[in-house]
């Protein structure tokens, strides 16, 4: 896609820096992620064969000159560390740091707390990703627009239907020249169908003083603060003297800043016309894994197994996992590691997690099997489809709202010529009996 | 001795596959329904067959004329003009049922039992009365007509009980008579029931008997009870050691009651049964899983597909890892797509079946 960045030269010569944050959440966040995120944090489930946020990474190291991260979350530090340890390795360029909120801080919160930490080294610039988006992160797109426009702020924003629209921020653009005009969080009407996708690229110089004006419109106490604060943080941290000062301290960029930035700023958005989800429930993982297979597959990663009679590309086999060859696999399917999968299997449009075993000539459509899970000979585990361009990954059925993805919590086994249809399934539970359209607890 | 088929309509009950074939000729353990009755007539000394049929009975010509080549069997149509009811139909015939003094039979084409004809006239005979009809013990009489005995006798009836409340008995009509050609002039042509006006009739001069019927008994007018019907029938050919059934050793087969017709091919890695009837010329995949079904003559099941309770008609074609149960019926030449799941659909013939039945629906 992109190609050369023109890099407007600084006064000093040097070429200006960028860094990048990806939030993470923490774990009381991404509820709706259950049951896969009672074993496992979200940012670690594993889509095309990798983390969710192995995705933003790898999508930060193709932008030249990035040479820090910084993942801005609450899990506990030890969550992070392995991931950490391996991108260090494959990101050799890239510095990788976790930055551990003490409590939940909201999306601008976190950026402010930490402010100190991404000022090191004086980018002028810096990514924010939401670990929970699933795209093709057109950052060098959006850098590109910051340059030529000399923005404040990019954000990164994709059309969908007008009915799908108010679940999410609109954005009122100047069609001509991109300038973002008006900005709400869910509205109640229909304002615009584009619709912010939780990317964005900040200039360090008005990104924190806009959160600085938020918190002091909402705390009006505005002596508190002093910008920029790299030297002293503990004592120019306003918090600490009360319980609600603390909770004014929850500041999330949708709902309380980029309303004002648009009134006030240079702020741009950059429309992709390429794939953009949402990872929040589990089943969202689904489509999420069909995406990104599709972009390794369009990009020839040599990840993906060959195509051939019983391969449907697009699809991820972890090496260490033994797929009997008269298995018919894909399009769209992650098996991961240790898998077994036995003669006669059909598995399409899924993801099948570590250890588990698909028993021969069983069924898997529109699911995710769980780690170390088993399916029956002859058993059918299967979801529905949704359109391709839907954000939910709910149906009706009988007038009853179910999940159009099948899950399978850990260690769940499926009897041999069962049935198993639109259910969520926690972890532990056997299922003997044909069950469709029931969370199974 | 004579004998007459009520054969009735279409068998608009057993749709779709009776808009293909008329019930008569429906397989039922790969024999047209018809067939299995006159074999048993034959094989009992019945000579004259007379088919009352309401419809134009075309169709049936040229399968019929060879049964009746193969068994020495004369069989005749009576074409009803309009619907005679179950009476009606025997005065129509009166030509034949009544060219001797020889009784003659009676029964309901959707019945399938063992047939005992020879016991039934010999039993007949030996009361020397007017009739005699074929009794079956019921769980659950309260759902049909009971017969009741007269005090002290342990054949001759007394009343016929419709639906009843109280227990009076548990034996219930089996669709099955023997009667005197004397019984035709009790009946006029006119439509008119045996059940409601003929029996009381007799009844009333104390001429009626009853005899036990002995083993399985079904009435298979739907598709529910067809299935039924053939683990019924499947279970009374395994219990007689019949030559026809696949034999229980066989690698596939599993639970026993399976019954492949010679022209079939089966694949590899198959588990089949209980209670499957695969008919002539039908190509069974591998790793294919059936139970409890029926697989009509030319149809084709592809690999690794699941199939319970279920019948799949004539020329049909199930895909990779379809899934078809609940009394889902396939008309003639449909084709259910690869990974499909029908719950308890009746699909019409020529349909292509490309998204899952869900919940149980007639396609059209």
């Amino acid at each position: 896609m992109s190609l050369e960045i023109p890099h407007r030269a600084k006064a000093n010569g040097a070429t200006a820096s960028t860094k990048a944050v990806i939030l993470v959440g923490g774990p009381s966040r991404g509820t709706r992620f259950r049951p896969l995120s009672l074993d496992l944090p979200k940012p670690l489930f594993e889509v095309a064969g990798h983390p969710i946020i192995w995705h933003c990474l790898t999508a930060i190291a193709k932008v030249p000159h990035i040479q820090e991260v910084c993942m801005i979350g609450y899990y506990d530090e030890s969550v992070f560390r392995d991931f950490i340890k391996d991108s260090s390795k494959e990101f050799p360029q890239i510095k990788i740091v976790y930055l551990r909120e003490y409590q939940a801080l909201g999306t601008a919160g976190g950026l402010y707390h930490f402010r100190d930490a991404i000022l090191k080294g004086r980018p002028e610039r810096f990514f924010v990703l939401n670990a929970d988006v699933c795209c093709s992160f057109p950052l060098n797109d959006m850098l590109k627009l910051f340059e030529d426009k000399d923005a404040e702020a990019v954000i990164l924003g994709t059309r969908v239907t007008e009915d799908a629209a108010s679940n999410f921020g609109c954005i009122v653009s100047d069609a001509h020249s991109k300038r973002v005009l008006h900005y709400v969080e869910k509205p109640e009407s229909h304002i615009s169908n584009l619709i912010n996708c939780g990317v964005y690229l900040f200039s360090t110089d008005s990104i924190f003083p806009s959160i600085r004006s938020a918190i002091k419109k909402r705390t009006d106490r505005p002596r508190l603060l002093s910008y920029p604060s790299s030297e002293n943080l503990e004592s120019s941290f306003f918090q600490d003297d009360d319980e609600e000062s603390k909770n004014s301290e929850v500041l999330r960029l949708e709902q309380d800043i980029l309303s004002d930035m648009a009134d006030s700023k240079q702020f741009y958005v950059h429309e992709t016309k390429d794939f953009w989800r949402q990872i929040k429930t589990a089943g969202s993982a689904v489509p999420a894994n069909a995406l990104y297979l599709q972009k390794a597959w369009q990009s020839g990663s040599s990840e993906l197994a060959a195509p051939s009679a019983n391969i449907l590309p697009p699809v991820f086999i972890h090496p260490t996992a033994t797929v009997d060859p008269t298995a018919k696999i894909g399009p769209n399917v992650s098996i991961g590691p240790r898998v077994t999968v036995g003669p006669g299997v059909r598995i399409k449009e899924a993801i099948v997690l570590e250890d588990s075993e698909i028993k021969h000539d069983s069924c898997v459509l529109y699911s995710i099997i769980g780690w170390n899970s088993r399916v029956g000979a002859w058993a059918r585990v299967e979801g529905t489809p949704t359109p391709v361009n839907s954000h939910t990954t709910s149906i009706v059925k009988n007038g009853v709202k179910v999940q159009s993805i099948t899950i399978l919590g850990k260690e769940c086994g499926v009897g041999d010529e069962v049935r198993v249809q639109n259910c969520v399934c926690l972890p532990f539970k056997e299922l003997k009996r044909d069950v469709a359209n029931e969370v199974i607890m | 001795m004579k004998a007459l088929i009520l054969v009735g309509g279409f068998g608009t009950r057993l749709r779709p596959l009776t808009l293909t074939l008329p019930k008569p000729l429906v397989e039922f353990g790969n024999k047209p329904m018809i067939l299995h009755q006159i074999e048993a007539l034959a094989g009992a000394g019945v000579t004259d067959i007379v088919l009352a049929v309401n419809y134009r009975p075309e169709i049936m010509e040229k399968a019929l004329s060879e049964y009746s080549a193969k068994f020495n069997v004369n069989i005749t149509f009576s074409i009803e003009a309009e619907p005679l009811g179950t009476a009606g139909p025997l005065k129509l015939a009166e030509a034949v049922l009544g060219k001797d003094n020889t009784p003659f039979f009676v029964l309901n084409s959707d019945v399938i039992c063992e047939y005992p004809f020879s016991d039934l006239a010999a039993f007949h005979k030996s009361h020397g009365e007017e009739g005699t009809i074929m009794v079956t013990k019921v769980e659950e009489p309260s759902k049909y007509g009971v017969v009741v005995h007269k005090p002290n006798h342990a054949s001759r009836i007394d009343r016929f009980v419709e639906k009843p409340v109280e227990f009076v008995g548990n034996r219930i009509n089996a669709g099955i008579y023997i009667f005197n050609p004397s019984v035709l002039s009790r009946i006029e042509l006119r439509p008119t029931s045996i059940e409601t006006e003929t029996f009381p009739a007799i009844c009333a001069d104390g001429q009626l008997h009853s005899m036990d019927l002995e083993g399985f008994w079904m009435d298979v007018g739907q598709p529910k009870d067809f299935l039924s019907g053939t683990c019924l029938y499947l279970s009374s050919l395994t219990k007689k050691g019949s030559k026809l059934l696949t034999p229980p050793s066989t690698p596939y087969v599993h639970g026993g009651n399976v019954l492949i017709d010679p022209s079939a091919k089966i694949g590899k890695n198959c588990r089949i049964g209980p209670n499957v009837t695969i008919g002539p010329d039908v190509i069974v995949g591998d790793g294919v899983r059936l139970q409890r079904c029926v697989l009509l003559a030319g149809s084709k099941v592809k690999d690794h597909a699941w199939i319970k309770s279920t019948i799949v008609g004539w020329n049909s074609s199930v895909g990779k890892w379809a899934r078809l149960e609940n009394v889902s019926v396939l008309g003639d030449d449909v084709t259910i797509g690869d990974e499909i799941y029908v719950n308890g659909g009746s699909i019409l013939p020529h349909k292509s079946i490309k998204v899952n039945v869900d919940v149980p629906a007639i396609i059209m």
